[in-house]
C-alpha cells in the first residue's frame, strides 16, 4: 500500500511568509482560535448583562416605594426610569442606555456569527461521523448541547423582546410600566412556562460557556483552575434561581399589580 | 493468575480503500487469555483469517509499548479503549469480560482519511510539526548538561507536554475533530524551555494556522485529555490560545521593523 503524500515546500518558522496584511482584529477573527476569543468576550458581555438584568428584576420584590416627593410607585419602574436617565446631565436622556444596547446587540450578533462559523468548521473537520456509538468520558450534556441551548436562548430572547419590550405579543403592554407588564405577561401559564424553559436553557448554556471562556481566553492558572468550574456553576445557578423565581412569583400571586397602591396607575397616565 | 475469556464478539470496521464503502464485520473469538494484549488478540484473529484464506484486518501498530504513537483504534466508542492513560497496545484483554461485544472503528476525521480497514493517514499532524515544531538554529553536538539552567518545575512541565506521542487520539476523541491538544502540547513543550523562546511566537502562529488548515476548533469538551495515552492536560490549549493571540501582535510588530 503506497500513499502519495501531497506536501508543499517544507517551511521552517524562520522562512514563514509574512503575516497577512489584514488589520489585527480581522486577521484574528478569520481564524478559529480568534473566533473562540470573540465567543468568549461576547459571552462575557452577555454574562454581565444577564446578571445585571436579573439583579434589576429582583427589584420587583421591593414592591411599592414612596419617593421623596411623596409619590408612590413600583420600585422596578423607578429603576427603569433610572436606566433611561443614565448619565443624563452629560448626555441626553436614553443616549447611554442606547449605547449599552448597541454593545449588547453587537455582542449577540458576533456571538452568533462566530458560532455559525465554528460549527461549520467543525462539521467539515469530521465529514464522516463515527458509525458506532461514542462513549464520552468528560464531555457533559451542557458542552454537547451548546448549539441547542444557544438556539433556544436566541429564540427566547426574540420572544422576550416582543413580549415585554415591544409588546407585540402582549395585548395590554404599556411602555415603561415594567411591573404591570410583568404581571400581565407572566399571569399567562404557557408564557410563564416558556420563561422557565428559556432560563433553564440559559443556565445550561452558561454552565459550559462560563467555564469554557477561561480556556478560550487563555486564563489558565493552576492555582485558580478549580475556581473556573465553581464560577460557572455559581453564575448558572444564580441566573436560573433568580430568573425562574419571577414567573413563579407572579403565578403564586407574590407579584401582583395593584392600581390602588400607586399614585399614577396604568391607564390613568395615558389620558 | 491468568484466566481465559470466552465468547468475545468483535464488530470490526472493514473498508477496502480510501474511497471504499465501509461496513462492520462480525468475528467471534471463542477463547483468549486475559494476558493477551488487545493487538495480540487481533493478531490471533488475523492468523485465523489467513489460514481460512481470507484477508487479514489492517491496523496500525509498531512498538507495542506505548511510546511510538502508531497504534490507534476506536474501541467501544473510546479512543485507545477504556483504559485511561494507555495506548491501544497497552490495553489487555483483562479489561474485558467473557461474552463482551467489542466494537472497533478507525479514527474518523476529515484530516485522517482511511487507508484500509482500521488504518488511517495521520499526515496532517506531520504538517503541523513541519511548520514550526522544532528549533531552526543548527545546534551542533549535544551541549553539556546544565549548560542552560532550567528550573525543575519548568522542565517537568515541558516534559509533561513532550510526552505527546502524536498518536492523534485527541483528534479522534474530539467531537469537533480538533487537533488543539496535539498542537498545544508540541507548542508548550518548546515554548516553556529557554531554547524555544527565540521562535516562540513565530512557532505559535505557524503551527496554529497549519492546524486550522486541517482540523476543527476547540470547544473545551475535554475529551482529548481523557483519551490521551499520555494524559496531557488541556491547560496546554489555554497556553496555546494566549501565545497565538500574542503572536498576532508581536510577529506583526517584528515584521514592521524590518
Amino acid at each position: 500500500m503506497t500513499e502519495t503524500l501531497s506536501r508543499g515546500p517544507v517551511t521552517g518558522t524562520a522562512v514563514k511568509a509574512p503575516a497577512k496584511k489584514k488589520p489585527f482584529v480581522f486577521d484574528l477573527y478569520s481564524t478559529a482560535v480568534g473566533k473562540k476569543y470573540v465567543m468568549a468576550i461576547t459571552g462575557l458581555i452577555g454574562l454581565g448583562f444577564v446578571i445585571t438584568h436579573m439583579i434589576g428584576n429582583l427589584k420587583m420584590y421591593l414592591g411599592v416605594v414612596t419617593e421623596s416627593d411623596g409619590e408612590r410607585a413600583y420600585d422596578i419602574d423607578i429603576y427603569g426610569e433610572f436606566l433611561r436617565e443614565l448619565a443624563v446631565p452629560l448626555l441626553p436622556r436614553t443616549y447611554l442606555l442606547w449605547g449599552l444596547r448597541l454593545v449588547l446587540i453587537a455582542a449577540v450578533a458576533l456571538h452568533i456569527h462566530a458560532a455559525i462559523g465554528l460549527t461549520s468548521i467543525n462539521r467539515h473537520a469530521r465529514a464522516v461521523k463515527y458509525q458506532s456509538a461514542r462513549d464520552y468520558q468528560i464531555a457533559n450534556f451542557a458542552s454537547r448541547s451548546m448549539r441547542w441551548t444557544g438556539s433556544i436562548v436566541a429564540i427566547f430572547l426574540v420572544w422576550h423582546l416582543a413580549d415585554l419590550t415591544w409588546g407585540f405579543v402582549l395585548p395590554d403592554h404599556v411602555v415603561g410600566a415594567a411591573y404591570y407588564n410583568i404581571d400581565q405577561s407572566l399571569s399567562r401559564i404557557p408564557v410563564a412556562m416558556l420563561y422557565i424553559v428559556g432560563n433553564i436553557a440559559l443556565g445550561i448554556h452558561l454552565f459550559h460557556g462560563v467555564w469554557s471562556l477561561f480556556q478560550s481566553l487563555g486564563w489558565n492558572n493552576p492555582r485558580f483552575n478549580a475556581w473556573r468550574r465553581y464560577i460557572a456553576v455559581g453564575s448558572a445557578a444564580l441566573i436560573v434561581a433568580g430568573n425562574v423565581s419571577f414567573p413563579v412569583a407572579v403565578m403564586a400571586g407574590v407579584v401582583e399589580y395593584d392600581p390602588a397602591a400607586v399614585t399614577h396607575p396604568v391607564g390613568e397616565e395615558n389620558e | 493468575m491468568s484466566h481465559t475469556l470466552t465468547n468475545i464478539t468483535l464488530k470490526i470496521w472493514r473498508q477496502d480503500g480510501p474511497d471504499g464503502q465501509g461496513r462492520f464485520e462480525t468475528h467471534q473469538i471463542p477463547q483468549i487469555s486475559d494476558e493477551a494484549s488487545f493487538l495480540e488478540m487481533l493478531d490471533i484473529l488475523n492468523e485465523r483469517l489467513i489460514e481460512e484464506g481470507r484477508e487479514a484486518i489492517v491496523f496500525d501498530h509498531d512498538c507495542r509499548e506505548g511510546i511510538c504513537g502508531t497504534c490507534s483504534l476506536m474501541i467501544d466508542g473510546q479512543a485507545h479503549g477504556p483504559q485511561q492513560g494507555a495506548a491501544t497496545c497497552q490495553l489487555h484483554m483483562r479489561t474485558f469480560s467473557s461474552g463482551d461485544e467489542i466494537v472497533i472503528e478507525p479514527w474518523r476525521a476529515t484530516a485522517f482519511p482511511i487507508i484500509k480497514d482500521l488504518m488511517v493517514s495521520r499526515a496532517p499532524l506531520d504538517r503541523i510539526v513541519e511548520s514550526g515544531g522544532f528549533i531552526t538554529a543548527p545546534t551542533g553536538g549535544a551541549p553539556d548538561a546544565n549548560l542552560i539552567p532550567i528550573p525543575k518545575p519548568v522542565s517537568d512541565a515541558a516534559m509533561d507536554n513532550a510526552a505527546c506521542i502524536g498518536c492523534g487520539a485527541c483528534v479522534a476523541a474530539c467531537p469537533n475533530g480538533a487537533a488543539s491538544l496535539f498542537t498545544s502540547a508540541k507548542l508548550t513543550h518548546l515554548n516553556l524551555l529557554p531554547q524555544g523562546q527565540a521562535e516562540r511566537y513565530k512557532r505559535a502562529e505557524a503551527m496554529v494556522e497549519t492546524m486550522e488548515d486541517h482540523f476543527g476548533s476547540c470547544t473545551n469538551h475535554g475529551e482529548c485529555s481523557s483519551a490521551c495515552p499520555k494524559e496531557i492536560s488541556i491547560d496546554a490549549i489555554a497556553i496555546m490560545n494566549t501565545d497565538y493571540r500574542k503572536s498576532k501582535t508581536k510577529n506583526r510588530r517584528a515584521l514592521s521593523r524590518r
